[in-house]
């Protein structure tokens, strides 16, 4: 191939090495075998079909509502990372770290900013996207499952949201937390017991927020992260969105 | 053909000397897969994934511009003597503690939100009106008697647990119901966006429309002990 610019020279070069062509195996993506292959070769983005119909790319089809939910997902994933390198588990400790992060943390409150707005927005755009999928009839046959999947994530993406409510000990966060867990002693029989399961005693203190912390940043995302792989495959499976005609039927 | 356990699925036939030459059953127009024309398709690499791309940096700048001037909010540090009045869940649960204002809280607060969630799990595994027929354009008088009791219930439910804003948006979704009825009667083919929606439709615009109003509600206009406050700072009493 005939170079124009030293950029695209130095890129062909860089193609050209070992190294390069040991981790992407396949050649340029110029022909529509090696676009293939750049899919499903590749453990990351197997997960989507090699050829998608052109309808689906619009923005109506989808308004990328899932894949906006995943990003934020991929965003909260990486400033949560970032703010449990300042962040302490512990009462008073936990309060006191949200204060550093305003304080003394380069760019802490920037942080914090992000992760919370993030997670906000995460919220919705998943209530968004299953209300918009059930108005497409994308729950319909052969989509049930990753349906019900969906509505799991849901409930998922609530209770990370819950959990990381109360992490910075602030009044809101017990008090949000000591009203959110009074509905669960409301529980028939076994109401009390989940209520003291959850928070690790009667009352919202320093076992609940360990537990939170715990629910929040490991158990939470490995269950996300399982059950999004789980439902990005299945969109696959079950031959992608659900679009309509003009009519309003679905079509293929 | 043989019984059908599942009219949406095409089978291989198990007696090959009883149907030689059939290989596959497909029924109907109800089959997604059948319908219509392929549509044209484009390689995923690169046209999906320089938009998921794109995607991706739009929601990235965003994000940053807000909350390069948006502060997450943080109070004193959490005291269990001191309870703010009200004392509020995360905005997405306000909806339920505002249902916790008028009903038990077994019934606010465990099975309305188990109902909710068992409906949503079991929704497509009833195969009712699979090709979404107007809701209107079956029955005639008698959904509309059906249709009418039902509404009748739900109002008198609310108006004796004196729960006005989930009687508000329950009875502006019936009002809009009857009226997409007119409109179906006077033209059904030539009828407009709402009178061709199916029952499903509707069920799901109602939870939505009650579920956003006792939100908003919940989140900006309820105050200290959990009384009718204006956001602007008015106090209704």
């Amino acid at each position: 191939m005939a170079t124009t610019s030293p950029v695209s020279g130095t890129l062909e070069r860089l193609r050209g090495t070992r190294v390069w062509r040991s981790i992407f195996r396949r050649g340029p993506a110029q022909t529509n075998r090696t676009r293939s292959l750049a899919i499903f070769g590749s453990l990351f983005l197997h997960f989507l079909p090699v050829k998608v119909r052109e309808k689906s790319l619009r923005i109506r089809a989808s308004y990328y509502l899932g894949s906006v939910s995943f990003l934020l997902f991929v965003i909260l994933a990486v400033t949560g990372v970032m703010l449990m390198f300042y962040y302490h588990p512990a009462v008073p400790d936990a309060y006191r770290d949200m204060k550093d992060l305003r304080f003394v943390v380069s760019n802490g409150v920037f942080l914090r900013n992000l992760h919370r707005l993030a997670a906000q927005l995460m919220v919705l755009a998943v209530f968004w996207h299953m209300f918009h999928v059930f108005y497409r009839g994308g729950y319909k046959p052969p989509h049930e499952f990753n349906w019900v999947v969906g509505v799991i994530l849901l409930i998922v993406t609530l209770f990370l949201s819950y959990t990381g409510y109360l992490l910075p000990w602030d009044q809101l966060a017990f008090w949000a937390i000591t009203v959110g867990t009074n509905i669960l002693s409301a529980m028939p029989f076994i109401g009390k017991r989940v209520r003291f399961m959850s928070l690790g005693g009667n009352n919202v203190g320093a076992n609940a927020l360990l537990r939170f912390y715990v629910l929040h940043c490991v158990v939470l995302p490995l269950i996300a992260v399982l059950l999004i792989a789980v439902h990005f495959w299945r969109v696959q499976k079950d031959g992608g969105l659900t679009l309509r005609d003009e009519n309003g039927r679905a079509e293929k | 053909m043989a019984e059908q356990k599942n009219k949406y699925e095409g089978g291989f036939s198990s007696d090959a000397k009883k149907d030689p030459v059939r290989v596959v059953f497909i029924t109907k127009k109800t089959s997604a897969k059948v319908q219509g024309e392929v549509s044209s398709q484009v390689m995923s690499f690169p046209h999906l994934l320089i938009r998921e791309a794109i995607a991706f940096m739009v929601l990235v700048i965003g994000l940053v511009c807000v909350a390069l001037f948006w502060d997450a909010p943080l109070e004193q540090l959490a005291n269990p003597l001191v309870t703010p009045n009200p004392a509020k869940a995360p905005w997405y649960f306000l909806g339920l503690q505002e249902l916790l204002h008028y009903f038990p809280p077994l019934v606010a607060g465990i099975i309305i939100p188990t109902l909710v969630i068992v409906s949503l799990v079991v929704i497509p595994y009833f195969n009712i009106n699979i090709q979404g027929k107007p809701f209107w354009s079956a029955g005639g008088k008698r959904t509309l008697w059906i249709f009418l009791a039902a509404a009748l219930v739900l109002t008198a439910a609310f108006v004796w647990t004196r729960a006005w804003t989930v009687l508000v948006p329950t009875d502006a979704v019936v009002l809009l119901m009857l009226y997409s009825r007119r409109a179906f009667s006077r033209g059904s083919q030539e009828a407009g966006y709402l009178p061709r929606r199916p029952l499903s439709w509707w069920v799901m615009t109602w939870f939505i429309t009650v579920a956003v109003v006792l939100t908003v509600v919940g989140t900006f206009f309820r105050g200290p002990g959990w009384s009718w406050v204006w956001p602007w700072g008015g106090h209704a009493g």
